[in-house]
């Protein structure tokens, strides 16, 4: 009963819905503001995400197109947030305490990861809007590319650290040398970047929600409730996946005074080379980022998993 | 004035639906979101879908062809909605006023909340009207 009632705690409140969604939508606040100064605007201010959610959570109505099944249309926004937030309580609860986590959490995470774009994809598809499900298509290609080059870096951190599976052994592996430390942690770090970046849907490959083609793709036909749920998914995403990052190439998050002003320099040093390839690039088409991720990042991913098998 | 119309207020995301404008008003709206002016300091986004919009932003002088789709597309944004006219073609029917095409001016057809005169309005009016339909949404009643 207790251990119940730890677990919906930690779900609900702590590491998983409420504090990762609110730590999503101040990082998403961040995104706005940097990439406002890259294009020397002023940006909005700090709570403008939180007052953009609570509009839509409390204060608009929600529509249901005519004839969609209520159920998948409503479900998915539940389980794509319900999804990012047990990626972000297994991701922290393991970093508090390494020894905490189960033989292959690390493939667990894997799949969860993907549940988002999926659970997105369908609710684009139930839609019934043409737009809609074109975007949906592109989700799913961009899905098929990236997911490839993304575990096969995956697989450097895990040979590492002696072929361990779970995500305490990475943390507790890198006390002696950093994954980042070796040259194929470097170039699986760099596959890792571009995939994340397909991941967020950010910019340069974002043609599953392009707003000036396929106006926002998946997401159209979604009001009040339902996208603000979605959205608050998509924070919780963009919160945990550098703190991912930093838990398989830079040691775990570290919770003494020096260790974890380090982790903050690392977790902003990830967040503004995100946004800083976003502001930078133009959105790609979809053959072009199939190609790219089947091609160069790929043979990257390979030489870096090559790289660790002899021992670089 | 309570926590809603502050929330309201301060999160308005913009649909720009153009009723046969001639594409002037329309240039200068993304005026409006460039370094100078930067509407997106008050939490002003141009979205592309109704769905997800809190106000019409109607350009041009509505005309045969687009009143049914003006409706239509009102009648799709969730409410509460605002409905704002830009430029003298859709406040007065301007230039348009006796034309054979231009049947109703826009308050007619769908209730409007705000207008921006002008041809087209500059952005310093743009942020004018801005600071009216704030107030207005502020002292709004449930």
């Amino acid at each position: 009963m207790n251990k119940a009632v730890e677990y919906i705690f930690l779900f609900l409140v702590f590491p998983g819905f409420i504090f990762s969604s609110s730590m999503g939508l101040f990082i998403g606040w961040i995104d706005r503001k940097v990439t406002a100064r890259l294009q020397w605007r002023k940006g909005p201010p700090w709570y403008q995400n939180f007052i953009d959610v609570a509009k839509l959570l409390f204060y608009k109505e929600t529509l249901i197109p005519e004839g969609v099944s209520r159920v998948f249309f409503l479900g998915m926004p539940v389980i794509a947030a319900a999804g990012a937030a047990l990626v972000s309580t297994i991701v922290l609860v393991i970093n508090a305490n390494p020894a905490r986590g189960f033989i292959g959490d690390l493939v667990v995470i894997v799949y969860l990861l993907m549940i988002p774009s999926i659970s997105l994809m369908l609710g684009g598809f139930t839609s019934e809007n043409s737009l809609a499900s074109l975007g949906a298509s592109r989700e799913m290609k961009l899905m098929l590319s990236y997911e490839l080059p993304f575990i096969l870096a995956l697989i450097v951190p895990i040979m590492k650290s002696g072929y361990a599976i779970r995500i305490g052994d990475i943390i507790t592996s890198q006390n002696n040398g950093l994954v980042i430390g070796s040259f194929s942690g470097v170039l699986s770090f760099l596959v890792m970047v571009f995939c994340i970046q397909a991941k967020l849907g950010f910019v340069p490959f974002d043609m599953a929600e392009a707003e000036t083609e396929i106006i926002s793709g998946p997401y159209i036909e979604y009001s009040g409730k339902a996208l603000a749920i979605f959205k608050l998914g998509k924070a919780m995403m963009l919160f945990i996946i550098p703190v991912f990052l930093i838990t398989l190439y830079f040691g775990g998050i570290k919770f003494n005074a020096e260790g974890f002003i380090k982790n903050i320099f690392q977790y902003l040093a990830i967040l503004f080379l995100m946004i800083v390839i976003k502001n930078t690039n133009p959105r790609v088409r979809i053959d072009h980022a199939m190609k790219f991720f089947w091609g160069i990042v790929t043979i990257t991913a390979v030489i870096s998993v090559v790289l660790a098998y002899m021992g670089y | 004035m309570g926590l809603r119309e502050k929330i309201l207020a301060n999160s308005i995301y913009v649909f720009h639906l153009s009723s046969g404008s001639c594409n002037n008003c329309d240039i200068e709206i993304l005026d409006c979101l460039t370094p100078r002016y930067d509407l997106e300091r008050f939490g002003i986004v141009l979205v592309g879908s109704i769905k997800h919009a809190d106000a019409i932003l109607c350009t041009g002088s509505a005309n045969r062809m687009t009143i049914p789709r003006i409706k239509k597309l009102y009648d799709q944004m969730p409410k509460p909605g605002l409905v704002i006219v830009w430029g003298s073609c859709g406040s007065s029917r301007g230039l348009f006023k006796d034309s054979y095409n231009t049947g109703q001016p826009l308050d007619e057809i769908i209730p409007v909340d705000a207008y921006i005169p002008g041809c087209p309005p500059k952005p310093e009016a743009v942020i004018a009207a801005l600071v009216k339909l704030k107030k207005k949404i502020l002292e709004s009643k449930r």
